[in-house]
């Protein structure tokens, strides 16, 4: 079918928020409180009502800034040395001083954090330095509160239309996006003021050990749709290279969950039941030690509990198997995994991009604006290091109040036809044949090599050949076929992994040094270079169409940080093992 | 080249006897993230239509009739 005999509806909003998961409501809603006047939309791949990174809720806040406990600016200094000094501090303090009243807010609407006998939050230490983490026992509600403030508020949300490509004006500001609907292919422009741009992480860029494409940490739609519409539309993105590796189950693929397990007593351990890290906090230092366990010969490694009290570990349990990911129960089940007898076996993660944990995402300043007039993002996408769930709802929040007020001076900007056509073409290209190669091949083909050339150690020369793979697929691409509409939203989808491919190579080769413990260990550049690469890097599209990069200085430091202190997550191996129970 | 189809097992099940497709219910296949989930048109029930699950739940949570299960897929159980 031609690209012109499908139907585009074309709307105008204030406001348009991409991904309706965590930061995505939260920026319609503050935009909402901010100026209830506007016009608030949000566009969703799946159902608000249970999209995105914590459709089944969440276990805990891992960084919650609670007086009493710690201060933004301790949170500051932690947040510095858990990520080797890259960090725009500005940022990272905006969220350490929205961090409590979210909470108190989301307290307000009907969230359940864990409080002591006298009401106060429960808060337990997970970090190597501070105390920032809030179990929520209960917390598997979030998504019908988020859900019920967006209908409260009258925000207007579209289900099942993915957005594909970012609109701009001829000045360069941001004028709204296209999208496609994933049960029917139909098109939909959405003209807008503001963008918030809330796609969550590139969880779908390495592929699983198990071979299952879905069997992912992440969503798995959340596939990095975000990180390539960014991309062409010309935003920078920052410390790529910083890639997300995390500690986790093996097979099953999702947390375990230390954070949750250790202030209970629980701990990573190695096949003789000992210690081997300080702190099981997940910095790419940590995941060094893990990493260096297993090649050591002394794994597997384990989460380990089997030394917990009864009440203990049905506490955990409670916890583990009804948050988060509530299959985690049903799959030790089927093991004999009980956390009395048997530790869980954990294995390291393949390779994402994701701020929410590590920090590789959309440049973004304090007030979550990106480089793009009119632009934002926020979330698991967003360039605020460890910023996890909490950090969503915060810069969320920021990025809402912040495009509402972009709204009253910046009128809509248009957009060139041209452009829409254009996209419209490109994302039919694969319903216009019968044979070729199928989504589900080529994703899985790119995600393999992704495996095979870029997970760290990363090796200079296998990167440069997976550059020439990836090019290989790209050129695939014209025999890419859609035989329906799902199997189109997947056709698109693997479009934006070989994106986020392409840009995982380029940036790990561009910064020639190490840092970031695993996550950017580069073997033929294995010291940590401060003179030349204690900066942020940031890639974008450049006027030629070509992927380009840039080194970005680090503002001076809000916060100061002792030399001597910035070391302290590099010493997390434990010196002298301790004997096993 | 034409394109051929591989069978694989389904993760997620739903008891048919159980299932109120035909009376107009849409839950489970609203709620999933991956939108793998479809009804079946002659028999007016939910089934798993994709090999694309993350074995996340809400179907089987939201269902109004406990009508859904989901297995742990068997590439990684």
């Amino acid at each position: 079918m031609a690209a012109s005999a499908h139907r585009i509806e074309i709307i105008e909003t204030d406001i348009l928020v991409i991904g309706g998961g965590t930061g995505g409501p939260m920026a319609a809603i503050k935009a909402k409180e901010a100026d209830p006047s506007l016009r608030v939309m949000v566009m969703e791949k799946a159902n608000v009502k249970r999209s995105g990174a914590i459709s089944m809720g969440m276990d805990g806040l891992n960084n919650a800034v609670v007086p009493g406990y710690a201060t933004p600016e301790q949170y500051v200094k932690e947040i510095t040395v858990a990520n080797d000094g890259i960090v725009n501090q500005a940022a990272v303090m905006a969220y350490a001083r929205g961090s409590f009243p979210m909470i108190q807010y989301l307290d307000k609407l009907g969230v359940k954090f864990e409080k002591d006998g006298s009401g106060e939050y429960n808060m337990r230490k997970v970090h190597h330095l501070g105390t920032y983490v809030l179990p929520m026992p209960e917390g598997h509600n979030v998504k019908k509160v988020l859900y019920r403030q967006l209908r409260r508020l009258q925000v207007a949300v579209t289900n099942r239309y993915m957005a594909t490509r970012l609109l701009k004006g001829p000045d360069g500001r941001i004028a709204g996006a296209i999208g496609v609907n994933t049960r029917t292919s139909e098109f939909l422009v959405v003209k807008a003021k503001s963008v918030v741009l809330a796609c969550g992480a590139a969880g779908r860029l390495g592929l699983p050990a198990s071979g299952y494409l879905f069997g992912t940490y992440e969503n798995p739609a959340n596939c990095g749709d975000g990180y390539a519409m960014a991309y062409h539309a010309g935003a920078q993105l920052a410390n790529l290279e910083c890639y997300q590796i995390n500690p986790l189950i093996k097979d099953y693929n999702g947390p375990s969950c230390a954070y949750v397990t250790g202030p209970f007593g629980g701990y990573t351990a190695n096949n003789r039941g000992e210690r081997f890290i300080e702190c099981d906090y997940w910095s790419g230092q940590m995941m060094l030690e893990f990493w260096r366990e297993l090649q050591s010969g002394n794994g597997p490694v384990f989460l380990k509990m089997d030394h917990l009290r009864e009440e203990t570990i049905a506490e955990i349990e409670t916890i583990l198997h009804t948050n988060e990911r509530p299959s985690r129960g049903r799959f030790h089940d089927r093991r004999g995994t009980d956390y009395r007898h048997r530790p869980v076996e954990m294995h390291i993660s393949e390779i994402g991009f994701c701020s929410g944990h590590s920090a590789s995402g959309v440049w973004v300043d304090e007030h979550a604006r990106t480089t793009v007039p009119g632009l934002y993002a926020v979330g698991d996408m967003a360039g605020v290091p460890h910023n996890y769930m909490l950090g969503a709802f915060v810069n969320g929040g920021i990025a809402g109040a912040d495009a509402a007020a972009y709204c009253a001076s910046n009128p809509l900007a248009s957009y060139d036809q041209g452009d829409i056509d254009a996209e419209t073409a490109r994302v039919l290209a694969p319903t216009l044949r019968t044979d070729g190669l199928t989504p589900h091949e080529m994703e899985f083909k790119t995600r393999r090599l992704v495996n095979d050339y870029l997970d760290p150690p990363k090796v200079t020369a296998k990167m440069k050949l997976g550059q020439r793979r990836f090019a290989e697929i790209r050129e695939d691409l014209d025999l890419l076929v859609a035989r329906d509409p799902h199997e189109l939203h997947r056709a698109l989808e693997m479009q934006s992994i070989l994106d986020c491919a392409d840009m995982a190579a380029a940036a790990s080769l561009y910064r020639t040094e190490s840092r970031w413990g695993f996550y950017h260990l580069r073997v033929d550049h294995p010291e940590t270079d401060d003179v030349n690469w204690n900066c942020h890097t940031v890639l974008f599209k450049d006027d030629r169409g070509r992927m380009a990069h840039a080194k970005r200085e680090v503002d001076p430091y809000i916060v100061p940080v002792a030399a001597e202190d910035m070391s302290a997550y590099h010493q997390l191996r434990i010196k002298t093992p301790e004997a096993a129970e | 080249m034409p394109i051929i189809t591989q069978s694989s097992s389904a993760a997620v099940v739903i008891d048919d006897a159980k299932c109120i497709a035909e009376k107009g219910c849409r839950v489970c296949v609203d709620v999933c993230p991956l939108d793998i989930l479809a009804i079946d048109e002659v028999r007016q029930k939910a089934y798993m239509k994709y090999d694309e699950c993350w074995y996340c739940m809400p179907c089987e949570v939201d269902c109004p009739t406990n009508a859904v299960k989901v297995n742990i897929p068997y590439l990684l159980r």
